[in-house]
This record gives C-alpha cells, structure tokens and sequence, in this order.
C-alpha cells in the first residue's frame, strides 16, 4: 500500500544542510494501522510529508498503491467562517468532487459519527474533541485510501485526547482506511496500532518494528497487561 | 439555558449595574457636546469672545442655511463626498489587488518592499505639484491625491492581514492539493476579512484627509475649497461651517464600515 524504501533526506536552510531522515524502511500495508514514533525533533512530520508527495525524497523511492491522502493535522484547522458541514464539504471543492452525491455521503459520515446535530453550527460552538472528529469527518469526506496523521491528538487535554483516540480509530476502522501516525506518544501509539514502528534521533531511520496483536479495542489494550510491557520495550528503544 | 425568571438576585444588580453605566456613557457624551456648544455660543453671544474670529454655534447654523438657499450646500457636499468615497474605493480596490499580487510571489515581496517602505514615510503633500502638472486641476487630481495618501497603508495593512493566515490552514490546503487560486479564495480572503476591515476603518480618515488635501492645492469647489476660501477672505463662519460638515459626514462613513464589521466579523 505504501512503502519507504531507503529514503532519504534533507533540510536546506542559509545556516547548512540538515539531514531529517536517513535510510528509511518501512511498510504500511492495505487497512493497516501504522504508528511511527521517535524522539521528538527527529523529522517525523516529515515522514508524513513525504509520503503524501508535499516533499520529495533526496534518495530512494517511496512506492504507492493507488487511492489517496488524507491529512489529519496537530490542530483541527476548522474554518470559523464555514459552518461544520461547509467544512466538510472543503476537500469536496477543492478536488471538484463538489457533486450532489458526494456532498450526500460525507453528511451521512458525519450523521453515523455523531455530528447530526453539529452540521449547521459553527466550529466554535464545538468542544475540543468534537472539531477533531469534524476534522477527521473532513479527511475522510475526499474518500482517501491512506489517512496520514500527524499527532492530531496532542492539543487536546488528557481526558479528551483518550476519547478522541478512541474515536478516531474506531471510525478509521470500519471505514476499511489504512492509516499512518506519527506521534511522541508511545501508549498512544500501542492503543492504537497493528504496527509500531520506532525510529531513532535525526537522521531519522528505523531502529525496530512491533507488531501489536493482543487486544480488540484501545480501551481493551489499555487494560491489558502485555500494555505495561510493550510500552518499557519500546521506552527503552527510544532511549527515554 | 437561562432566562431572566431564575437569574439571581446578585446577578440582577450586576446587569443593572451594567446598563447605569451604558446610560451613564451615552449621556456623558451628548452632555460633553452640549456644554462646549452651548459655552461657545454663550461667549460668543456676550462678546467675551469675537465671534468674528471664533465664530459661534449660531453662526454656522445661519451660514449653512445660506448655503442651503443657495443651492451651494449641497454642491460643495457632492463633491467633496464624491471625491473621497471614489479615492477611498480605488485605494483600497487597487491596495487589495497589490497586496494579492504580492501576497502569491514572496520574490516580488522581497523586490518590491523598499519601495513601499520609501513611499508609505513620502509625505504625499510634495507630490501636489507634479500631480497638478500630470493631471490637471480638476477633481480627477484631488481623486488621485486621496488614493496616493491611502494606497499604500491599504496595501501593508491587507498584505500583514493576508500573511497572518494560521500556518496549520495553509499546510491543510497544501495536503488537500489546493493551489495558489484555491489557497486564496477558499482560506486567504476569508481569513483575513477581520484585517480588511481594519483596513477600511484606517483607509476612510486617509480618504478624508487626501481629498481636503488636495481641495487645498487645487480646487474651485468642495468643503476643502471652502475652508482656504473662508480662510483668505477671513470669513472664518464659513470655515467652521465646511469643518463641522466634515466631522459629521466623517463620522457616518466611519460608522457605515463600524456597522459593515459588525456584521461581517460576527462570523468570526
């Protein structure tokens, strides 16, 4: 579905030449979800970036199926202009998909998760964890193969961010999408994943892959034992 | 939600304390006109002070009357007005569109920038006799004249409002593969409609302040004109007369774009 292989790259700036990631490999496969985490600085937004195409690679080939993006961002970038629904309907417009029926789908994904009654509000009328899932109703409104997310939790406040995290991949889940997160987050990243990969300081590249196969739901995983394990392994793989 | 049935007694005298004070303002204000006004005219009536020179109340009332008959008042009204409100909308039209051009190519920024730095500290008053030469001495001079003084401001001011947009929006267009045109209907505009109205507000004093401007260089008719004229001939009831009719109409454009934000920042 998606794959890096020794990926390369590098920042310019005046002051020098920066390298971000350095011989990456790694794979996304079809309606998986993948995490990558790493210390923070270590170039992970740009992971993200490159696979999306905003940035090309210095080296090495990214390898796509077909399908595409979706972004889910820090921060839900709502437009305070546009009711919910409008925003929704952003992604519609600008890839002149703008058409009735799939105007009529992404009103159905937003009814199905909850936003019915948040459709003709202004974002600003919506809590915290509601405009990240409006966000998220937005990503998915394009009809994307791949979600790439960004640690679209980490402005929330603990008790939300648990919520939305939840949220979020419950719904990424039975929309069949395959996702890639990048975060800081290592419970984050065990609760929601069927894969975890860790990277190490910039340059970034691969220091180790987990596949997480114990629990159903992150709520389930949270309460599992084998949590509290997966979390030292990789605690120490981050050296932190 | 609440009604005022259950709010509490605390809150009660809270709002009402809220609404003294709202009365409070708004007489203050009239009370502080009336008292100069009625002071002026007082002085003026038992000669403490030469109406001749100050002018009074009264006066301004009679001298706008004669206007009024004959048929001047509305003429020097027309035109003054028609003169700043076309150099108003030209300014900010052509700022606008500068500011769009500069806003999609940060190279031309970068070239242009001197240039509008220089500009923006000209005071636009030195350009009076090269406009008189270039354009000639009617109205179309005195329109320049207004949009020259606001161009530039309204070009900093939308540009500053256009390059404020949230970063985290602009990547989000980018990731949705929006382009430059997309970018700027979709986020830029309506983002900075807060920053345009700003503008606006800033734009209609420099509006005002470039026609009376160029009334003073060059001019057969206008409140401006009168003012210079009522000035050489020392007849000062007549400067105070076009100034009062320029507080008043400066005053409603200035509340006609206060009402206009109002209503398009509500959004926001």
């Amino acid at each position: 579905m998606l794959e890096f292989k020794s990926i390369s790259y590098s920042y310019h700036t005046k002051s020098g030449e920066t390298a971000a990631v350095s011989d990456l490999n790694f794979t996304v496969g079809k309606g998986q979800f993948v995490s990558v985490i790493g210390p923070s600085g270590c170039g992970k937004s740009t992971i993200l970036s490159l696979a999306a195409g905003l940035l090309k690679p210095s080296s090495g080939e990214i390898i796509k199926g077909s399908g595409e993006f979706g972004y889910m961002l820090q921060r839900d970038a709502l437009f305070e202009w546009r009711t919910v629904e409008q925003n929704i309907f952003l992604p519609l417009e600008i890839k002149k998909r703008n058409t009735a029926e799939m105007r009529a789908r992404a009103v159905g994904l937003a009814e199905k998760y909850g936003l019915k009654d948040f459709l003709k509000k202004s974002p600003s009328q919506l809590s915290g964890g509601m405009r990240q899932r409006a966000a998220l109703i937005r990503t998915l409104a394009a009809e994307p193969e791949i979600l790439l997310l960004d640690e679209p939790f980490s402005a929330l406040d603990y008790q939300t961010r648990l919520e939305v995290c939840d949220d979020v991949q419950s719904i990424i889940k039975s929309e069949k999408k395959t996702a890639l997160l990048v975060t800081h987050d290592i419970s984050e990243a065990i609760a929601l994943s069927d894969k975890v990969v860790v990277l190490s300081a910039r340059p970034a590249h691969v220091v180790a892959e987990h596949m997480i196969a114990f629990g159903d739901s992150p709520k389930s995983r949270r309460n599992d034992s084998r949590f509290a394990e997966t979390f030292e392994v990789l605690r120490k793989e981050l050296g932190i | 939600m609440k009604n005022t049935m259950n709010f509490s007694g605390e809150h009660l005298a809270y709002l009402k304390k809220q609404r003294r004070r709202k009365i409070i303002i708004f007489l203050s204000r009239w009370l502080i006109l009336a008292l100069i006004l009625g002071l002026w005219e007082l002085l003026t009536y038992f000669k403490v002070m030469d109406p001749f020179i100050t002018s009074s109340p009264s006066r301004v009332i009679r001298t706008i009357g004669s206007l009024y008959e004959s048929g001047d008042l509305f003429r020097h009204i027309g035109i003054t007005l028609g003169e700043t409100v076309a150099g108003f909308f030209i300014a900010v039209a052509a700022g606008y569109s500068i500011a769009v051009v500069l806003w999609s190519s940060e190279t031309v920024r970068a070239v242009v920038e001197p240039y509008i730095v220089v500009l923006n500290s000209l005071p636009k008053i030195a350009l009076g006799p090269l406009i008189i030469i270039w354009i000639g001495t009617d109205c179309t001079a005195i329109i320049f004249m207004t949009v020259i003084v606001g161009i530039i401001l309204c070009i900093m001011n939308t540009l500053a409002g256009f390059l404020a947009v949230d970063p985290t929006k602009l990547t989000l267009m980018k990731a949705m593969g929006a382009g430059r045109l997309a970018t700027l209907t979709k986020l830029v505009v309506p983002a900075s409609l807060p920053a345009l109205m700003n503008t606006l507000k800033v734009a209609v004093g420099l509006a005002w302040i470039g026609s009376i401007m160029g009334e003073y260089i060059v001019s057969r008719a206008g409140l401006g004109y009168l003012i210079v004229y009522g000035g050489q001939v020392m007849k000062l009831d007549l400067v105070m007369t076009a100034t009062f009719i320029l507080c008043v109409l400066a005053g409603c454009m200035y509340g006609i774009i206060a009402l206009i934000e109002k209503f398009v920042v509500k959004q926001f």
